[in-house]
């Protein structure tokens, strides 16, 4: 990815420029993005460059249909315009009396009925191509929540990798208190990460409300939708990190849970699934063993940050009533096991969802304890990771 | 084209609201179809401004990348509630008014059929708009779900949600009585020569309208009513871990939403149609194509409703079948506009302020009519689905569609309504602000969708900051130049030069031949129409 200099031209300007800078390069010539080539520059009048096939025919296809519609207005508005400047009555005009003719009538339900079949046609076969999710290499299932993606690699190489993905801008650069970088909002804590050329099938499904996945590069948007599964699928043909959002509304925080896709070469897929699959076997360790109250804490922050504080605040104090307060809160001060519940199932018909399915034993047991000691609650005890295991049994 | 047999002040006379109570009484009580009428216009163009305040805090949230002036939460209560108000509380409850107006007057008949009915209809929607504009103020703010209220993310609401469902009840209710009363007047009371195929074509697009609205209306309640009892009585008719299925709203909610669409744009096709004529000095080309174009729409409307979700997941054949079924639209739309071309042809063109609005409106319809097509073409549709792409499209549809004519409309015929003629440099100046900054605002939201920009988010990535900038600049000038309309509107009903009862010279039609402004009763005796 050499593009990061190009990017910086690209993404600076938007920055810091005044009010009349920023218009004048909105009027930047349409020319403009078809020079800007990088895989990784971003769009800024037209589709983004595609990198698979499907996207390529789409790409094409909404280029074909822009001329035909382009050329039928520019027909019709021409002979508008042209009666509007010619037959006015202060040119003289008299007003002619007729009023149908059947065979131009005919003409202009017929002709244009043709010129649809001729865009049917290509459009037909593109979505029976779409449909085809049929002998993937690699089949992931993402799996949206309120706010984030979690991805499980369930068949092919990498099989047993699943991880969430969070968005990584930090909140600073969002609230103006730090300078926006390049990848503001379209950047992830752990991206999808697949090899370049293979067939990869994604099954999409959600946990609390229905969200989309959306990499526009590769001509996929697949609603994920609770309780069922939908399917999609894409073959990158060019090496890159391809970047997309939640494209389904989903609640406070939709603008914020994109989509990082690294297509990488067949080596550099393996090393990472090793790398993932060691972690994996690291984290079995941490669910067995003991942990200290502070080392709990500790990594209880961080899972905080990640996975809570966007509904509960970093300040423990919540956005009321939809998002309650942890701080002072009668459940967190009290008897663990019902806070343990309630965290590995969520609270059905809220935006609580049930972190069981998602998180570690042990990131659990560590978000809990950080809970129950920080602010101003202070049990001072520790949750431990098999508790936390204890806990899913009921 | 139209004669009368006697002379229409005659039956006018000495009956104005003599016999009425007076003061705020009269209005309450009124069941007069023309202070009813002024009363939905009044209603929706408070709306309307209501609707305007959010949107342009929306922009103004939106015209620079990061959180500066609402939260997100907010922002999602403000699109949400500037959806439902423009669409529930100024556009539809507008034509409503012109029908009321409009349709008496132009079929010949004394009043509308129901005329009590016709009082409660309107009166219901205060009551509606006080409980959706005061959702607001409750406890977790108003629904955030989006205008389209998709299951399970509306069960989740607070209360703002439930308020919001009765508003629609209640708005459901007044729409379905309107379009009775519309239908019946209609059908019943046109004035005796006037066959079916000599109504006026606004009549003919409200006539159809008027069965959307009967059809749709209670698909739309019964859709929100599930939603209420899922929130409330432990159903799951969209909850899949209690059997149901949250794909299922939205099948039936765009059932509903489809035909809504076409309500909200067949009265404004109506309304060009009486308008292009007048100034063209020349009849309408091809009214029976316009009236069977009309009616296949409508018919077609039934059958598309799944294009809004090519996303959702549906097999290749139901994409396929939605996919050509909607390209089929652009058959009697094309037709439309084709049309309105002819009719421009060879005629002799004045360009008061009711013409340029319409020739406006026939301009920026057909851009988004072309959209429209674009966007029916799934695999597309796939990319664009739920960007600033679609936002763009239907506002082009919606605000230089539907808006538009209601502007073109009530240039026409505020003469008749006032006594008095606009004001026409405010008229054309109101125009032209409202077209330069339409475009400015909506325009580069097609360069937006395209390049990725999703909708409904309250922040976006950096390469979409400029032309958000813009968007903003547009909509405050756009948001701004509607106060003209105000100021036009204030000076007509105050005095202005005298309208005569035909106040155009080239139009034609009954209710022209009422005087100017038109008396409290009209039409008491029937004329006899001779087309």
């Amino acid at each position: 990815m050499a593009t990061s200099a190009h990017l910086l031209i690209v993404y600076l300007p938007g920055v810091d420029m005044g009010f009349a800078s920023r218009i004048t390069a909105s009027a930047l010539p349409i020319a403009y993005a078809a020079c800007v080539s990088a895989q990784d520059a971003p769009s800024r009048y037209n589709l983004q460059p595609p990198v698979t096939g499907i996207a390529t025919e789409i790409y094409s296809m909404h280029t074909l249909m822009l001329i035909i519609c382009l050329v039928i207005f520019v027909g019709v508005f021409g002979v508008m315009f042209w009666s509007v400047i010619h037959h006015r009555k202060s040119r003289g005009a008299v007003a002619a009396n007729f009023h149908e003719n059947t065979a131009v009538e005919i003409a202009w339900t017929v002709v244009p009925i043709l010129i649809l079949l001729g865009m049917a046609w290509p459009a037909t076969k593109t979505v029976i191509a779409m449909k085809d999710t049929s002998s993937p290499d690699i089949t992931i299932k993402a799996t949206g929540y309120q706010w984030k993606w979690g991805y499980d690699y369930l068949q092919g190489e990498g099989e047993g990798i699943r991880f969430l993905s969070n968005a990584s801008t930090p909140r600073e650069q969002i609230e103006g208190k730090a300078e926006k970088g390049a990848h503001y909002l379209l950047e992830v804590d752990n991206p999808v990460v697949v090899p370049v050329g293979k067939k990869v099938r994604v099954l999409t499904t959600a946990a609390d409300v229905i969200h989309s996945w959306w990499v526009p590069a590769f001509g996929v948007k697949q609603d994920a939708i609770p309780g069922f599964i939908r399917d999609t699928w894409f073959r990158a043909e060019q090496e890159g990190i391809y970047r997309g959002n939640c494209a389904e509304l989903c609640g406070k925080d939709h603008g914020f849970m994109p989509i990082e896709v690294h297509v990488v070469s067949a080596e550099r897929y393996s090393a990472w699934v090793q790398g993932r699959l060691a972690l994996t076997a690291a984290a079995k360790v941490d669910d067995a063993r003991e942990w200290g109250l502070g080392e709990l804490v500790e990594r209880g922050r961080v899972v905080f940050e990640a996975n809570c504080a966007a509904c509960h605040q970093a300040d423990g104090k919540g956005l009321p009533p939809a998002f309650p307060a942890l701080d002072g809160s009668p459940l967190v001060q009290g008897d663990k096991a019902a806070q343990i519940d309630l965290v590995l199932k969520g609270k059905q018909g809220t935006a609580m969802m049930a972190f069981g399915a998602q998180l570690s034993d042990a990131d659990l047991a560590a978000v809990i304890t950080y809970t129950r000691n920080a602010w101003s609650n202070v049990s001072g005890e520790a949750v431990q990771p098999v508790e936390v295991a204890a806990g899913r049994g009921n | 084209m139209t004669t009368l047999t006697h002379d229409p002040i005659d039956t006018a006379s000495g009956h104005s609201h003599a016999h009425g109570p007076t003061g705020l009484m009269r209005w309450i009580t009124t069941t007069n179809h023309k202070d009813i009428g002024t009363m939905y216009m009044i209603f929706s163009f408070i709306m309307f401004l209501s609707g305007g305040v959010m949107a342009l805090t929306i922009r103004a949230e939106l015209f620079q990348p990061g959180l500066q002036v609402v939260e997100p939460e907010f922002f999602n209560q403000l699109t949400t509630m500037h959806g439902l108000v423009m669409v529930f509380g100024a556009i539809m409850p507008a034509f409503v008014g012109f029908a009321n107006w409009m349709v008496p007057l132009m079929i010949g008949a004394s009043d509308m059929a129901f005329a009590r009915m016709n009082n409660w209809s309107f009166w219901l929607l205060p009551p509606a708009a006080i409980l959706l504009l005061g959702s607001f103020f409750v406890p977790g703010g108003a629904t955030a779900a989006g205008w389209t209220l998709y299951a399970p993310l509306s069960v989740q609401m607070g209360m703002g949600m439930d308020l919001a469902i009765f508003a629609i009840h209640i708005m459901g209710i007044s729409s379905i009585m309107g379009a009775i009363n519309i239908v019946v007047t209609i059908l019943n009371m046109r004035a005796p020569g006037m066959t079916m195929m000599k109504m006026p074509l606004f009549c003919w697009t409200w006539l159809i309208t008027a069965y959307l609205l009967i059809a749709v209306m209670p698909v739309l309640a019964g859709a929100v009513t599930m939603i209420l009892t899922d929130r409330h009585f432990g159903t799951s008719f969209f909850n899949a871990a209690g059997g149901g299925d949250p794909v299922m709203y939205q099948h039936i909610f765009w059932f509903f939403g489809h035909p809504e669409v076409y309500i909200m744009i067949l009265p404004a096709f109506g309304i060009v149609s009486q308008i292009i004529p007048t100034f063209a000095r020349k009849p309408l080309f091809g009214y029976a194509s316009m009236v069977y174009a009309t009616a296949s729409i409508a018919i077609l409307s039934f059958v598309v409703w799944a294009h809004h979700m090519f996303t959702t997941g549906m097999p290749a054949a139901g994409q396929l079948f939605f996919m050509y079924a909607t390209m089929l639209i652009a058959v009697p739309t094309g037709v439309k506009v084709f049309n309105w071309v002819a009719t421009m042809w060879r005629g002799s063109m004045t360009f008061e302020s009711p013409m340029l609005w319409a020739t406006g409106f026939i301009f920026v319809f057909t851009m988004g009519g072309f959209t429209g097509l674009i966007c029916a073409i799934a695999p597309i549709d796939i990319q664009v689905q739920d960007t600033y792409y679609v936002v763009a499209h239907f506002h082009y549809v919606l605000v230089a569609g539907s808006l538009f004519a209601l502007f073109a409309g009530a240039y026409y015929w505020l003469p008749k309504w006032t006594g008095h003629m606009p004001n026409e440099f405010l008229g054309k100046l109101h125009f032209w602000c409202s077209i330069v900054f339409f475009n400015i605002t909506f325009f580069p939201m097609h360069f937006l969708g395209l390049a990725g920009m999703p909708r409904r988010i309250p922040d976006y990535a950096l390469q979409f900051a400029d032309f958000n900038a813009l968007a903003t600049i547009g909509a405050f000038g756009f948001g701004l130049s509607q106060l003209i309309f105000l100021v036009v509107v204030v000076k007509c009903v105050r005095g202005g030069e005298k309208a005569e009862a035909q106040s155009w010279e080239g139009a034609e039609g009954l209710e022209w031949t009422v005087p100017s402004p038109a008396p409290h009763h009209t039409f008491e005796d029937a004329p006899v129409f001779k087309g």
